[in-house]
């Protein structure tokens, strides 16, 4: 199913992707990573459209990966 | 739906794996959480990979919060010097026409310190991409006042706003960029929003590209939060950005005239002059066969000073080529004052058996006086043991430091007798040559015709040196002496 793989230590829990997702599939959840922040945490399965607007507007090169179903043909 | 998934997005390969700053490897940038320098670099990244570019491209970090790029890039790098990126932009185009040259800088870098290299890159055409980061601060130092900052804007130094009689208004500077002829592609862009990010992705892809092909210099302005000086959070930062930021500099393209170019060969502009035509323009010591007579005693550090019109750069200048010719390490550093006849002039040449680090010398171990007021001026700072060489003709005092060596020569008259009114140089140097043995006689005769302006003199200086041998001969007693008035021609008149 599609969704975000998070790499919570390179999350610095800005929020931006939580504000943009237009599937409401992210939040910032209570755990505080290995860098010292509240990181973000998905909650979309079933929702996420893979659009990647979350990875996009991210500013870590590394803290999100977007993952889309493969299409059977 | 399926069960199998793949990547759809995720870290550019033009990114290193780990960002190995102090020591440690690490996978995060430096920037804070939410800054724009992380979206905009990833967009670059992004782009980077699909034009498939990253063995040739050239990133230029600046100064300011993306100083450290070079950690990040699997690209070439260099971290330029405040606001010059520009120019060593230029400086990498003309020497690897292929590469892709990326030239990023922030407000502070860019529209402040570094307002003249960037107009001038633009004016030449540079084929170059500028990603102009526009924060309206300068983020790194905290938060200061840049070119870019909205009127009325508190920062640390503007703590009543920015106020415009005292200020001036904020410069756009994609404005600025289009209104000059040779750009050909102009744009601002934001990444306030997902919408903003796609579109900037799309220019930045298109500024490549016009690199790519060759068409010219391309400059994106993208609006960029910088949530921290801001006093802002992250979110509410992009907010104030579309609300604010994008009302004070609107996006949008500015300038676009890529679709009528054609791919300009840029070899044909900026061919890089051959090896033969440089050193035909230059001609000077390359044409001397390097030939080392003995080793330098030690570092000649060598001032010459005198009026303007005596010869006194072209002394160091003879000197200087006299070095380069025994294949030993040169350097000339001329000084003078803003009248080139009568004021006074002054020159600093270090001949070395070693790599020169600083061209500058504070303290000669050489001082070749020329004039009165030189003597006045530099007699205190020469080293102790020293040399000083007087050109008696004119200087009317005796030396008065007790701890160097001095030698007098009447310059000026010994080369008025050879019929030569501004030689006084070429005896000086001959004396110099003469008392430390610094290089052979035959050296200064090769070298005299490479510096020498007035071909048709060239007999009577090569004669003049002669006489000047001959007159420290006359008076070697004295001029081999470590006596500290110890002269080669004091007592003659
Ligand atoms: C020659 C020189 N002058 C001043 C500085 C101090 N300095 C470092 S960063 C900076 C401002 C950078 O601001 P900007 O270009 O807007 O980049 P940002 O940090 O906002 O990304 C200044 C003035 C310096 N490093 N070198
Ligand atoms: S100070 Fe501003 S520009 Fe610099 S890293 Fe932080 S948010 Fe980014």
């Amino acid at each position: 199913m599609n969704h975000v793989e998070i790499c919570k230590d390179e999350c610095k829990g800005c929020g931006v992707c939580v504000e943009t997702c237009p599937r409401d599939c992210l939040m910032i959840g209570d755990e505080i990573n290995a860098i010292g922040y509240q990181h973000v945490v998905f909650v979309g399965m079933g929702r996420c459209t893979a659009c990647g607007m979350c990875y996009r507007v991210c500013p870590e090169p590394g803290a999100l990966t977007v993952m889309a179903d493969v299409k059977e043909v | 739906m399926s069960e199998r998934t793949e990547v759809r997005f995720s870290k550019a390969k033009a990114f290193y794996d780990t960002f190995e700053r102090k020591g440690s490897g690490d996978k995060v940038t430096h920037y804070c959480p939410g800054c724009g320098h992380g979206t905009i670099q990833k967009l670059i990244a992004d782009c980077i990979d699909e034009l498939e570019i990253q063995d040739k491209t050239v990133f230029l970090s600046p100064v300011g919060c993306s100083v450290f790029s070079y950690y990040y890039y699997d690209t070439g790098n260099i971290q330029c010097s405040h606001g010059r990126a520009p120019a060593v932009a230029t400086g990498v185009r003309r020497t690897l026409p292929e590469a892709v040259i990326i030239s990023y800088q922030g407000d502070g870098d860019l529209a402040g310190i570094g307002m003249t290299e960037i107009v001038h890159a633009a004016n030449r055409g540079e084929n170059i991409t500028v990603i102009f980061v526009n924060n309206a601060i300068y983020g790194m130092t905290g938060g200061q006042m840049a070119p870019t900052t909205p009127m009325g804007q508190k920062t640390p130094t503007s703590p009543f706003g920015r106020e415009v009689l005292r200020d001036g208004r904020p410069m756009g500077m994609a404005e600025l960029i289009a209104s000059l002829s040779a750009p050909v592609y102009v744009e601002r862009c934001s990444v306030a929003t997902a919408k903003d990010v796609l579109k900037a992705r799309k220019v930045i892809l298109k500024s490549l590209q016009n690199q790519v092909d060759k068409l010219g210099f391309s400059f994106i302005e993208i609006l960029s939060p910088c949530p921290t000086n801001w006093g802002m959070d992250p979110v509410e930062s992009r907010v104030w950005m579309q609300e604010q930021l994008a009302v004070l500099f609107p996006l949008g393209v500015y300038k676009d005239v890529t679709t009528h170019l054609v791919a300009v060969d840029p070899g044909k502009f900026h061919s890089p002059m051959d090896d033969d035509k440089l050193r035909e323009l230059l001609r000077g010591a390359s044409e001397v066969p390097v030939q080392r007579s003995s080793p330098l005693p030690h570092t000649q550090l060598i001032k010459v000073a005198g009026f303007g019109g005596q010869g006194v750069l072209s002394a160091g200048e003879l000197l200087a080529t006299c070095g380069m010719s025994e294949g030993i390490q040169v350097s000339w550093l001329p000084s003078y004052g803003p009248e080139m006849r009568g004021g006074s002039a002054n020159v600093s040449v270090i001949l070395s058996e070693d790599d020169i680090g600083s061209p500058l010398v504070d303290h000669p171990n050489v001082f070749i006086a020329m004039n009165g007021p030189s003597l006045d001026a530099f007699e205190d700072a020469v080293a102790p043991g020293g040399l000083i060489l007087v050109n008696s003709a004119i200087v009317t005092r005796k030396v008065s430091r007790t701890d160097v060596r001095v030698v007098y020569i009447p310059a000026t008259e010994l080369a008025r007798q050879e019929g030569l009114l501004s030689a006084a140089n070429v005896v000086m140097v001959t004396a110099y040559l003469y008392i430390t043995k610094a290089f052979s006689i035959e050296t200064l005769r090769r070298c005299i015709p490479l510096v020498l302006r007035k071909k048709a003199y060239l007999n009577q200086n090569l004669a003049l040196v002669e006489k000047v041998l001959d007159h420290c001969v006359r008076t070697a007693g004295s001029a081999g002496s470590d006596e500290s008035d110890g002269s080669a021609g004091s007592e003659n008149g």
